[in-house]
């Protein structure tokens, strides 16, 4: 057991991270800013689980998927629409043509639920639909793909293609999906308001928690046989395929990984925000999430939660005072993570501040710092 | 978390030195805090940003993203008007101090910029939004702080918040002055309805549908929505030329709308042949449309930049003076300076800027603005009591007005459609 | 559709095949800059729709100076502003590859991140440049209208000019790909880099020229496009997914794919759309390419160069 946790830690250094993480999500954040600042945050961690997906997904598996949006998505549909359910009760909706659906179906002259919306009464089945759903979907579209051994950029566009795809859909079918608007004006999860302050507060820690449950899980993934394979298999796929492994499945694995994980922050998102609309799901959106995980670091699970936090911050500081600076800047981020910086913030970490921050600390542990190394050098 | 850490695994020597790991994470935990604690500028009351001689209020448009071509006249309309209540002397006294935030056409944005103008700056009142998707979103943001929105654009009504002021047209009075219009004078009998597919023209077409069938007794021969975003309209033109109706009653939007104009002229089919009656071309739609490719049809619209009366001229000199010669001054490019304005006239009323306060005023049925277009009346329901006109596209991208109504009503519940 | 004369119902039949044309000519042009950079180089350019609004910027720019300093010219400036187009948009493109593309080479999935940065800041470029709003450019009359081959029927000038525009780039692509020496050494860049460069080719300049020259086709499918459709800061992002779909739905590295896949959709968009309505076209085409996607993920045409 204890192997297991000190696995899901990622070792002495992930667990630095992960605690470091989660004083600042736990103790500073919610001590530091005002409700309202931290509701910002609130609202741009579900995006972490996006980037956390992608780290594992790109990362490690080394498959650039530029559809992570639509797996965020699902998870905040599945959810908005069981909110939407609960908001649309008969007495609120009472003034419309046809009371207790939601009042966009109405307005779109929709007079029954659908009968894909009838499930979404029960609280139980949404939960089950928010992993569900985008496993099934991603499951289609991955073994539709590597089964065939499309992969590199031909499968970034193909799920570019899909995010697309399915925006059109959701805008196109607003008597069913809110269209464009989306699904707006949520207010309860079983009787419980969301909106008001203590809510948030709430739904912060309980993001934060899931949030880095979550990373637990990735690192168990990469700390098992399974995850040297996925390592093995981004650098060099046909030697592994030549031993005998069948690389498609790895690969379905990881895909449908990430896009469990980027449901669960959809569906946070849907909570912490109140409504869910396809300008979430979109290509951009999904490019976005990309550069958060770049950012942070593609190699890192902590890294890419910093560089959601800091890029989504960036852009409201940025668009507060110089909105159109913002564009500039977020574009020459795009083209700096690549072309300067490629392993993000995690790897600046690594080679300009990790050697003096162990330095330090170890001068404060009193262990010379060569022997420090050689336990790193012999724990990888 | 780090506590797990504590109990000692024998073949882990990192885990034996863990004691120390709290004041690790202390000196990058300070660190963090130090970062992030710029950020978190506290602030106390939950009163509005009322000095002694300075109001805020906030401006939430999208200066970027695809709705920045449609947008940015309001923000300049807006802006124009503040500058000359300033000039002025501002309100009860107040200058009017104006916090610009970008909503960067992006919904969930949007959102979050409303709450930051109400919980962080604590404004007296937002001027802003442009779609209806960012109304939507920006609603429940208004109802729980309890905020002031103007909001300029033409729209589908079947909404009605105590919080917002709805400066444009709701659908019932841009529709159906306008269908009368044109069954009247062109002796309509066959509509083809087409529109982008979202919630307005949608609205506005269902509305449409019924007065045409129920009160003009006409037919409608085609009902048609089209892609947000589609650039095609081959087939769709085609359709129309089968049918051969009287009228086609448009309500497309942003790039179609450009695409749909420029290929029903190379279609042949042209203001000389046709009579086409749009909801969705403002002097903004018509300079990226070109006006050759719109010259001879409807637009049906409450404001137009030629409409000729003193109040208006001096209106368009200014803004020209302000945004420059050529910037075009639309529908809702007027609808949004007149935000500030009947602001002015609710808190003057109150006395007050507390919301509470104006809401009451605004609902007083005692507001009204000698606005650019003519008198306005804000009724107790929140909309504009306002004209209707009928606009005749020229080439030099403006409109003729051939028609003007009698005041309308706001209904933007209307019964029986 | 009884109530209708058989002369009226074959003009309809005549002008929806044509629309139907002018529709594949649409994507296939949009698209064929895209697939040539995606084909040779296996790199997406993410910033093809802001190199087709160059195209669109430097017509509207050359109609204004034609209307201010030259007004007799105007019926003939389109064609001088169509060349300015390819080769404003070549000179950016090259320089483009030459700062940021060819270092990225062996790292593709990297390229997608870099070029989608440019097209965020060639958005803001453009919008600082020309404004937020959206302009349009005074067309010449011969672009504007329609022909009549009959009382009945009206065939849209702008479609054909559109048409003949892409038979001439794609004309010339093969060409240039099939018949010159610099094709041959594109193609065999192509087929095996290292032997390529064995041979006494030097790579880096023929990536950079097919580079650019994707980039210089894209504005002039951008150009021909303010004939159909509006130009504005964000015009870009209304193509980009249509020509994406093209490009996946055709397969990648073929040539002959892309002119399938463009010519399939529009077909199956322009009737579709016909007989449903515009919406629900596009809806149901979309679904039937992501349903073949599914079954047949290399798109129509595999690729037969080794991944």
């Amino acid at each position: 057991m204890n192997a297991l946790l000190n696995r899901a830690l990622g070792e002495r250094n992930g667990a630095i991270g992960l605690a470091v993480l989660a004083v600042i999500i736990f103790l500073i954040m919610p001590l530091a800013l005002d409700i309202f600042r931290l509701n910002l945050v609130g609202k741009y961690m579900p995006y972490a689980f996006a980037a956390v997906g992608l780290v594992m997904v790109w990362g490690y598996g080394g498959i650039l998927s530029l559809g992570q949006g639509v797996f965020f998505g699902f998870g905040g549909y599945c959810m908005a629409m069981f909110l939407k359910l609960e908001a649309s009760d008969l007495t609120s909706t009472a003034h419309q043509t046809t009371p207790g659906i939601p009042d966009f179906m109405d307005w779109n002259q929709v007079t029954q639920l659908p009968l894909f919306w009838q499930p979404f009464h029960s609280f139980a089945f949404t939960v089950f639909a928010i992993i569900a759903v985008p496993l099934l979907i991603s499951y289609v579209i991955s073994a539709a793909m590597f089964k065939r051994r499309v992969g590199g950029v031909y499968f970034s566009i193909i799920t570019q293609a899909i995010a697309a795809i399915l925006t059109i859909l959701v805008v196109g079918q607003q008597g069913m999906t809110g269209g464009i608007n989306g699904i707006t004006d949520l207010k309860t999860l079983n009787g419980w308001n969301i909106n008001t302050d203590s809510a948030k507060y709430l739904l912060f820690f309980v993001n934060g928690a899931l949030l880095i449950g979550v990373i637990m899980v990735c690192n168990l993934v990469l700390s098992s046989k399974l995850g040297r394979l996925l390592l093995a298999l981004r650098d060099k796929e046909d030697r592994v395929r030549f031993s005998g492994y069948d690389v498609a499945n790895f690969k379905i694995f990881i895909f449908c990984l990430g896009a469990v994980i980027s449901a669960i922050g959809g569906a946070m998102f849907t909570l912490q925000v109140g409504f869910m609309s396809p300008s979430i799901i979109g290509i951009v959106p999904s490019i976005e999430m990309v550069i958060f995980a770049a950012i942070g670091g593609r190699m890192s699970l902590v890294g890419a939660v910093y560089g959601t936090l800091i890029v989504n911050y960036g852009k409201t500081a940025f668009s507060e005072s110089f909105p159109s600076l913002w564009l500039l800047f977020m574009g020459a981020m795009f083209i700096g993570v690549v072309m300067v910086f490629p392993n993000g913030m995690a790897g600046l970490y690594q080679s300009y501040l990790k050697d003096r921050i162990d330095l330090l600390l170890s001068r404060v542990r009193k262990v010379k710092p060569s022997d420090q190394l050689k336990v790193v050098k012999a724990e990888s | 978390m780090s506590r797990k850490t504590h109990q000692p695994s024998a073949n882990h020597r990192a885990n034996q030195e863990v004691p120390l790991h709290p004041r690790k994470g202390l000196v990058v935990a300070l660190a963090g805090a130090l970062i992030l604690g710029v950020a978190g500028t506290a602030f106390g009351a939950t009163a509005l940003a009322v000095t002694d001689k300075e109001v805020t209020v906030g401006q939430l448009h999208s200066s970027t993203g695809t709705m920045a071509i449609s947008e940015t006249g309001a923000i300049e309309a807006e802006q124009l008007a503040i500058s000359q209540i300033n000039a002025m002397g501002g309100v009860l006294g107040h200058k009017i101090k104006v916090i610009q935030e970008d909503g960067a056409s992006d919904w969930p944005t949007f959102a979050e910029k409303a709450k930051k103008l109400l919980e962080s700056d604590h404004v007296a009142a937002i001027f802003g939004c442009w779609t209806s998707a960012s109304r939507k979103a920006v609603l429940p943001v208004l109802e729980r702080d309890n905020g002031l929105l103007y909001y300029p654009t033409f729209y589908e009504g079947l909404e009605q918040s105590k919080n917002v002021v709805y400066t444009g047209q709701e659908a019932t009075q841009q529709v159906f002055a306008g269908l009368d219009w044109v069954a009247k004078t062109k002796h309509a009998k066959t509509f083809y309805l087409i529109g982008s597919d979202y919630i307005w023209p949608r609205t506005t077409m269902k509305l449409a549908r019924k007065y045409i069938e129920t009160v003009l007794h006409g037919t409608v021969v085609g009902e048609e929505y089209a892609a947000l975003g589609s650039t095609e309209f081959g087939s769709t033109i085609n359709k129309i030329r089968l049918k051969k109706p009287d009228v086609i009653y448009a309500a497309v939007v942003g790039g179609s709308n450009v695409s749909w104009f420029k290929q029903l002229k190379a279609a042949g089919i042209t203001g000389k042949s046709q009579t086409l009656l749009t909801l969705s071309v403002t002097e903004d739609e018509a300079k990226g449309i070109g006006g050759e490719n719109l010259l001879g049809f409807y637009s049906a619209m409450k404001y137009f930049q030629s409409l000729n009366t003193p109040k208006n001229k001096e209106f368009v000199s200014q803004f020209k003076a302000k945004w420059g010669p050529t910037a075009p001054i639309g529908d809702v490019t007027q609808a949004a300076y007149e935000g500030p304005w009947l602001w002015k006239a609710a808190v003057e009323k109150a006395g007050s800027f507390e919301t509470d306060k104006v809401v009451k005023a605004e609902e007083s049925g005692t507001i009204t603005f000698d606005a650019p277009e003519g008198m306005v009346y804000l009724e107790p329901n929140h909309h504009l009591k306002t004209r209707l006109r009928i606009g005749e596209w020229r080439a030099d991208g403006q409109a003729d007005i051939v028609f003007t109504s009698d005041y309308i009503d706001p209904n933007p519940f209307p019964k029986g459609y | 559709m009884d109530a209708y004369s058989l002369s009226d119902l074959w003009s309809i039949l005549v002008m929806q095949g044509f629309s139907g044309l002018s529709l594949f000519s649409v994507l296939l042009l949009m698209a064929l800059g895209l697939a040539i950079i995606f084909g040779q180089m296996g790199v997406i350019n993410m910033a093809h729709g802001e190199f087709m609004t160059i195209g669109a910027y430097t017509i509207y720019s050359f109609s204004k100076l034609t209307e201010t300093y030259f007004p007799t010219l105007m019926p003939y400036y389109f064609i001088v502003a169509i060349l300015g187009a390819f080769l404003i948009a070549f000179l950016v493109g090259y320089l483009v590859e030459f700062t940021l593309i060819r270092h990225l080479y062996k790292r593709p999935l990297d390229t997608l991140l870099a070029t989608w940065g440019l097209s965020l800041i060639m958005q803001q470029l453009f919008r600082s440049a020309f404004g937020a709003r959206e302009v349009s450019a005074t067309l010449p009359d011969w672009l504007m209208g329609s022909w009549k081959p009959t009382p009945d029927i009206d065939i849209p000038l702008n479609g054909i000019f559109v048409m003949v525009m892409s038979i001439l780039v794609t004309g010339a692509v093969v060409l240039f790909l099939f018949r010159s020496n610099w094709g041959l050494k594109v193609r065999a860049t192509t087929q095996n880099r290292v032997m390529a460069g064995a041979v006494g080719i030097n790579t880096r300049k023929i990536d950079r020229v097919t580079f650019a020259i994707g980039c210089g086709i894209a504005g002039v499918a951008g150009a021909c496009f303010t004939t159909i459709a509006s130009t504005g800061p964000t015009s870009g992002s209304l193509y980009i997914v249509d020509t994406f779909l093209v490009v996946v739905f055709g397969g990648s590295a073929s040539l002959f794919g892309t002119v399938a896949s463009a010519f399939s959709i529009a077909q199956a968009q322009s009737i579709l759309t016909f007989f449903l309505t515009n919406a629900m076209g596009k809806v149901v085409t979309l679904m039937t390419i992501i349903t073949i996607l599914m079954m047949r993920p290399e798109g129509l045409f595999r690729s037969k160069v080794r991944r």
